[in-house]
């Protein structure tokens, strides 16, 4: 750190990356459907995923039917019921996590938190929408093709994916495939956007130790996204031809209802290890985004800078890097050599370390802050409660002996469900509650927000935490109905059906939301340019909503960290990224 | 205010709800007390870090609440408390890793002599083999598999001769005996699961898999399938029943032999164990 002499050159070194020219939209068509804006962009992607997230939502009230009143709704039968589960559990974890935090939040925020005028290729960056938008029809066109979609679960596990027990073994897993393999290609184009605006587009001043945890998050994300899926794109392609062609990648012999059939020689196992070198970074391709979020929406709404920045960033880095290396922790009891056990456990409660320091970090800002509960604060105090409760359950099922009994129960579906189900989608509406202004230039309405979190948070936790303690009974998940199981008392009943009111109540309490969304677009308060009074750059463009190019004539200059917030000596309780220096400032 | 009252009130309905719930897990009926042992002790870690974080989030929530005049505290980094920090939890997480390890080397390492039972899954049922009188279990291969060989015992292994196949979903296991389980599937994936006997591992065709365990109860036990193997997953039931010695040395000599098997079943209609 140095003492500023008030000079722009001792705070914001020269750019290094010159101007570049933008793209102008002159008709209706390109300026906002085919739109080369990345703002735009972003709410086509938010919009799209929040639509396919509807649908799994109302999937997962299907399932919870089942499971609390089996057999009431004739309509349900294993087939629709499995053809539920699978289809809410891909859709939620990629179709709209994945896509709402990069697609979504990445194109809105990394181009306007690092100063750039739009992401570095805006016609990729389009085309990347539309590709995502065509994978997301594919998947839903597959409940429209004969036999329905594909009921093998979302980790889509073969032999059985593509065998006749299973429902949509005939054109549900083409298309499940299919999708997968179109979804990663659109996801790629995007995700190297991200990664190169980060890197080559930031506005002068804007060091990478400058910028918001939002954009570390999100860029880190989209590199690990990046690494993990191409093992899941070569997961599915060599699937498809397992199923196509008859090629036996991951297919043994094997005997189907008393039937030789003609596969030799693969292994089930080797799919398992693909998909999850892909399927555990997702795990944080969700997270490192919302990591990012809520440092920030804490941070703002406490007036206090986050706690240990460096130590922030270091965090993300290395849970970005060990998160690659822990993927067997799904496959403690799968058959692998079971060696690996030991290799993983260690690996994957060394996670735990960089994991806890976020939290720790997350709390300590707000020791001695100055904290308002406003929406967007709420609910990342609830992402927070949820987060460091089903962070803690992993340490359960991280720790290979003590998964044994509780892996394939409703033990694991609480844990990712409060960790990377309910934690994230709290992260997501506090998002959306914090930037809608600045995407809209109106506040959204703060009592119907306060109910919505209320509902929210308390719902979801009581609908999962209880959960974990069907599974550790040992109810096991994917169980379209238990029967006669003696092990299971009559009371669990109770709690199945609890769990299901809850659901329903906190399912359908999200109208709140949607009509506080869309009633704000015209009656709510005029935002002006950053109600939050908030330092990082995104609240420092010229005009509200921002206007394409973000930054009018002149982009801005940054002399500071985002997070002067507080700062002794200063007139205000805050200090904006590109304000320039105060004499006998400190730099940072 | 509230708000903080609310998250003392999260942490103290969970503790309530762990402590007063009826919801534990099964009686143990196997050796693997040592599992429920670490799961005990990750509890109590695991509950000491929700019940220390949010508390204190709570107690931050209140007495920092934005209140007139107030102004937030300037503190970028505390790199001695961010390190103390990191070391109190590398401690935590080691006290959880070490033990959990111990154990799992215990549980991938069947004692010397344990005698060796197949359990076999196809969609949706489960077979099972005992070794005969050699307490030899014969080779096997899924292509050798047809109505009169349901297991693909290789009929040119005499040590398969007088393996006992039980086809009925029902297994007897001695009291006090150590059982190396030998898993093998036919068709999919499908997974060994007693609740009571903790122990659980996949089945996975076109390899053998192993889990081990001694029964510690006479009992009647359930025998689930715990990795999703298709529409009838939640039918794929069998039975495990812990006997004492001489109830099953009787229930042993009542199975049939490979070799019987196949000469009852020649010319015969039975058919190969599905649906
Ligand atoms: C209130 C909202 C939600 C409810 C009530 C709910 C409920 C359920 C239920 C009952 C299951 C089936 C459990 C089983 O028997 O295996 C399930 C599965 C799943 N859910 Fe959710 N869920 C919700 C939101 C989410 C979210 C936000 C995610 C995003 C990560 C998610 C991801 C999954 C996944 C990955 C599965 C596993 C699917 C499979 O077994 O193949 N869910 N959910
Ligand atoms: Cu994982
Ligand atoms: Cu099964």
């Amino acid at each position: 750190m140095t003492d500023l002499t008030g000079r722009t050159e001792d705070a914001a070194p020269p750019a290094e990356v010159p101007e570049m020219e933008l793209f102008h939209a002159h008709s209706f068509l390109t300026k906002y459907v085919f739109c080369q804006d990345a703002k735009v962009i972003a709410i086509q992607y938010a919009g799209t995923a929040i639509a396919i997230g509807l649908v799994a939502l109302v999937l997962s009230w299907v399932i919870r039917i089942q499971l609390a009143f089996p057999g009431a709704v004739a309509l349900i039968d294993a087939k629709v019921y499995y053809q539920a589960v699978t289809m809410h559990g891909m859709i939620m974890v990629v179709y709209m996590l994945t896509a709402i935090f990069l697609g979504g939040f990445g194109n809105y925020l990394i181009p306007l938190m690092v100063g750039a005028r739009d992401m570095v290729f805006p016609f990729v960056n389009m085309l990347s929408y539309w590709v995502y938008l065509l994978a997301t029809l594919v998947l839903a066109a597959s409940y429209f093709a004969p036999g329905g979609p594909s009921g093998a679960g979302w980790t889509l596990y073969p032999p059985q994916s593509i065998l006749t027990g299973t429902p949509g073994y005939d054109y549900g897993i083409v298309m499940m495939l299919a999708s997968l393999i179109l979804f990663i290609v659109g996801f790629t184009m995007g995700g190297l956007n991200y990664v190169v605006t980060v890197l080559q587009a930031r506005t002068r001043g804007m060091t990478l130790m400058r910028m918001p945890l939002t954009v570390w998050g999100i860029f880190a994300a989209a590199v690990m996204a990046l690494l993990a899926f191409p093992g899941l794109f070569v997961a599915c392609v060599m699937l498809l031809l397992d199923r196509t062609l008859g090629t036996s990648f991951f297919m043994p012999a094997i005997v189907e209802f008393g039937e030789h059939k003609a596969y030799v020689g693969g292994s089930p196992i080797l799919f398992q290890h693909l998909f999850w070198f892909f399927g555990h970074p997702e795990v944080y391709i969700v997270a490192l985004p919302a990591f990012g979020i809520v440092s920030d929406l804490i941070s703002v709404h406490a007036r206090k800078n986050i706690f240990g920045y460096r130590m922030m960033v270091w965090a993300i880095i290395a849970i970005g890097v060990l998160s690659m290396v822990v993927w067997g922790h799904h496959m403690y009891v799968s058959g692998m050599d079971p060696l690996f056990g030991f290799f993983f456990a260690v690996t994957t409660l060394a996670i735990a370390v960089p994991t806890a320091l976020k939290v720790y970090n997350w709390v300590i800002t707000l020791w001695r802050a100055d904290i308002s509960f406003t929406t967007p604060m709420l609910f990342a105090l609830g992402f927070l409660v949820t987060f460091v409760n089903g962070g803690l359950t992993g340490l359960y099922l991280g720790n290979v002996i003590v998964d044994v009994p509780l892996s394939a129960t409703l033990f694991v579906v609480a844990h990712f469900h409060m960790v990377m189900g309910i934690a994230p989608v709290l992260v997501i509406f506090g998002a959306i509650y914090h930037w809608y202004p600045k995407i809209t230039g109106r506040m959204m309405d703060e009592t119907l927000g306060k109910v919505h979190f209320w509902i929210t948070f308390l719902g979801a936790y009581a609908i999962f935490f209880p959960m974990h303690y069907l599974g550790v009974l040992g109810v096991p998940r994917r169980f379209y109905e238990l029967g006669e199981t003696a092990f299971v008392p009559d009371s669990a009943h109770l709690l199945n059906v609890s769990i299901t009111v809850l659901a329903l109540v906190v399912g359908f309490a999200q109208a709140i939301f949607f009509y506080n969304l869309f009633t704000s677009l015209k009656r709510g308060k005029p935002a002006g340019g950053n109600p939050w009074r908030a330092a990082s750059l995104e609240w420092q463009t010229p005009e509200t909503p921002p206007g394409h190019g973000n930054w009018g004539d002149e982009p801005p200059i940054v002399y500071r960290w985002a997070y002067a917030y507080s700062v002794p000596g200063a007139p205000e309780d805050y200090i904006p990224q590109n304000e320039p220096p105060i004499r006998g400032e400190l730099s940072s | 205010m509230l708000v903080a009252l609310v998250m003392v009130l999260v942490v103290a309905g969970s503790l309530a709800f762990h402590f007063l719930s009826p919801w534990r897990a099964t009686p143990i009926a196997s050796n693997w007390g040592f599992i429920d042992d670490t799961v005990a002790l990750t509890f109590w870690i695991t509950t000491a870090g929700f019940v220390a974080v949010v508390l204190f989030m709570a107690y931050c929530l209140y007495r920092f609440r934005h209140q007139p005049g107030r102004r937030a505290a300037y503190e970028p980094e505390n790199q001695k408390l961010e390190a103390w920090l990191a070391i109190v939890t590398t401690i935590g997480v080691v006290l959880l890793l070490a033990p959990g390890l111990l154990v799992w080397g215990q549980y991938i390492t069947a004692p010397e002599g344990a005698m060796e039972v197949e359990a076999v899954g196809v969609q949706w049922n489960w077979s099972f083999r005992l070794p005969g009188a050699d307490k030899k279990l014969g080779a096997s291969d899924v292509r050798l598999v047809d109505g009169a060989n349901p297991l693909g015992v290789s009929p040119s292994d005499p040590r398969g001769r007088d393996d006992l196949i039980v086809a009925d979903g029902e297994l007897h296991l001695p009291l006090g005996k150590p059982v190396k389980m030998l898993l093998r599937s036919l068709d999919v994936l499908h997974d060994f699961y007693v609740p009571q006997i903790r122990a659980k591992m996949d089945l996975v065709p076109g390899l053998v898999s192993y889990l081990w365990f001694t029964p510690t109860k006479i009992g009647q036990y359930e025998i689930l399938c715990a990795a999703y193997c298709g529409v009838g997953h939640p039918q794929m039931r069998g039975t495990l029943i812990v006997d004492e010695e001489a109830d099953y040395a009787r229930w042993l000599s009542a199975q049939q032999t490979f070799e019987q098997s196949r000469k009852s079943d020649k010319g015969g209609e039975k058919s190969a164990s599905n649906e």
